[in-house]
């Protein structure tokens, strides 16, 4: 039996009329580890930012399973570093969906977030001003965060950037239990061989879904290949996106603003 | 012993406005220090100031058609902090204009057409009042505003506290985990309004935002967590108004910038000898240790 935790229809999200992501369409599993892969502007921040619903999609919808909560590292946090605040407090923060605003945190809470710092390797940095730690310290503080979140979807936008090797092997032990728990795990990766080790499906993105599945599948040559010629910049007078006009070659019929509205819309990137 | 009484108690035992001068100054400080913090932590110190302007021509509308009526002009001010305050907020949310940018632009206009409104009345002496307030002339009516105002103000916070840290510490993880974000700060923007339209009977527009700022920005140089910080602004803002009202009765000084200056010798004290201040800094960590 499976079940699905989030089904994307249609999706398109961008900025400024842009794209970046391109009317997406599938689902992903309830329970299910999926790296998601693409080059610099293949719009993998941007989909995870439409999940989360800080990006309102430009056209359908991401619709996520009744009572699911999701937990989100962003890949740039907009952590103010200098404000005065300890890792606990920072940490405390994930438990805002069982507190709220108003509710007090027991001497359970304060346990648990004790516990999220052991498990991340900071154990007794709880004192420790936010502003003294180094940048892979501060990144497992807010996996200690993520943690305490307790969601049932976790999104982490390239979480292993600028965090050291041992480090990073904590980092994915700490995943594959997440998995074990049979939570929802999205994870923007680089390291291509990290992905073959470690996570079950992949969904390989240059604006619109390459290829989605089974990683060894995703990550064929020929998938990469085609994901490499995707051409990142907007173009700024790129042709409009007709609203039924994506998914198939259409007629030249469109006079009304004629020029240049032409067969990119074949399946893959644009490669202009 | 009665030299002592006489420079520091008898001032304010024996003359009724120096009572209700103290009272009301330290009220402000109650509400308008802490208020003071989340500014500077939210690096708006400076939008505190251009929302001290921006209060003019609602304050000078007040005095155009009622004189120098409290309330009138209070309620003038508050609608001119607002609309500049969720003005200037809202273009910052909804455009890609930043908040100084935008804060700038309201506010200069705002005052453009607040000094705009003080010279159609003519005097210059009016104009000054305003601007300077008159912190030994709080009468009942401007004590009991100043009051409604603090209790709001420290209600508000008790509530609203965790969100306000969690939107100035990491506004991203707020908006992921609830629709709190925006509603705190424009929540936050108005206790900033009314604060310094409190402010601006006692110290004038100019000087009740170096009441909410001074403090705040001494207290910055003694702890490195927000609690104390507010706590320490608020007693700063304290022996500030004290300091202040006694340099004022003594040297025939006027009071607003007696006790805004107090506060400028705390802070530069705090610059030199805070536990994150210059001295500490530079003299005292020559020791290390081993981890």
């Amino acid at each position: 039996m499976t079940q699905t935790c989030l089904t994307f229809r249609d999706l398109t999200l961008g900025y400024n009329s842009h794209p970046a992501i391109h009317h997406l369409d599938g689902t992903i599993r309830k329970g299910s580890l999926t790296a998601v892969v693409g080059a610099n502007g293949s719009g993998k921040s941007t989909l995870m930012k439409g999940i989360v619903g800080v990006l309102k999609p430009m056209a359908g919808e991401v619709v996520r399973a009744p009572g699911v909560r999701a937990a989100y590292l962003p890949q740039q946090s907009e952590l103010d570093r200098s404000f005065p605040a300890r890792v606990v407090d920072l940490v405390s923060l994930g438990l805002w969906p069982k507190r709220g605003m108003l509710g007090r945190y027991t001497s359970e809470d304060r346990a648990a977030v004790s516990q999220a710092l052991m498990a991340v390797g900071l154990g007794g940095f709880e004192k420790r001003p936010i502003d003294t730690l180094s940048g892979g310290q501060l990144q497992r503080t807010l996996f200690a965060r993520v943690l305490l979140q307790d969601a049932d979807l976790i999104l982490l936008d390239e979480p292993f950037n600028a965090v050291d090797a041992k480090t990073v092997g904590d980092l994915i032990a700490l995943i594959k239990r997440w998995h074990g728990e049979e939570r929802t795990i999205m994870v923007v990766v680089h390291d291509l061989e990290l992905v073959r080790q470690n996570f079950p499906e992949t969904l390989l993105l240059a604006r619109q879904a390459i290829a989605w599945g089974e990683t060894r599948e995703t990550l064929k040559p020929e998938n990469l290949l085609r994901a490499r010629r995707f051409h990142e910049a907007w173009e700024e007078n790129a042709p409009w996106c007709e609203p039924d006009g994506h998914a198939h070659d259409h007629a030249h019929g469109h006079d009304h603003h004629g020029h240049d509205h032409d067969h990119h819309h074949d399946v893959g990137p644009r490669a202009a | 012993m009665d030299a002592l009484y006489g420079l520091f108690i008898a001032p304010f035992a024996d003359f009724g406005f120096m009572q209700r001068a103290l009272f009301g100054s330290l009220m402000l400080s109650l509400g308008a220090c802490p208020i003071g913090v989340f500014l500077m932590l939210r690096r708006m110190s400076l939008s505190g100031d251009a929302m001290a302007h921006a209060i003019l021509p609602g304050a000078a509308a007040g005095f155009l058609f009622y004189g120098l009526e409290i309330l009138p002009m209070t309620i003038g001010g508050l609608i001119a902090g607002i609309i500049v305050a969720l003005g200037a907020g809202a273009v910052s949310r909804f455009t890609i204009q930043r908040e100084d940018a935008s804060m700038a632009a309201f506010y200069l206009i705002s005052l453009a057409i607040g000094v705009l409104m003080v010279s159609i009345r003519g005097s210059s002496v009016d104009l000054m009042h305003v601007l300077f307030g008159t912190v030994l002339a709080l009468n009942n009516e401007a004590l009991t505003l100043i009051g409604g105002i603090v209790a709001l103000t420290l209600v508000s916070l008790a509530i609203f506290w965790r969100a306000l840290v969690a939107e100035c510490l990491d506004p991203l993880f707020l908006r992921s985990v609830s629709r709190m974000g925006s509603p705190v700060h424009f929540i936050f923007l108005g206790l900033v309004v009314l604060n310094l339209v409190g402010g601006f009977q006692a110290l004038g527009t100019l000087l009740s935002v170096g009441l909410m700022m001074l403090p705040a920005a001494a207290a910055r140089f003694w702890t490195v967590r927000v609690e104390p910080m507010c706590v320490l602004a608020v007693l700063i803002g304290f022996a500030s108004c004290i300091a202040g009202l006694l340099l004022s009765y003594h040297a025939s000084l006027p009071s607003g910038p007696a006790i805004i200056l107090s506060a400028g010798v705390v802070y530069f004290a705090s610059i030199l000898f805070g536990t994150r201040g210059i001295l500490r800094a530079r003299i005292i960590h020559h020791r290390h240790r081993t981890a």
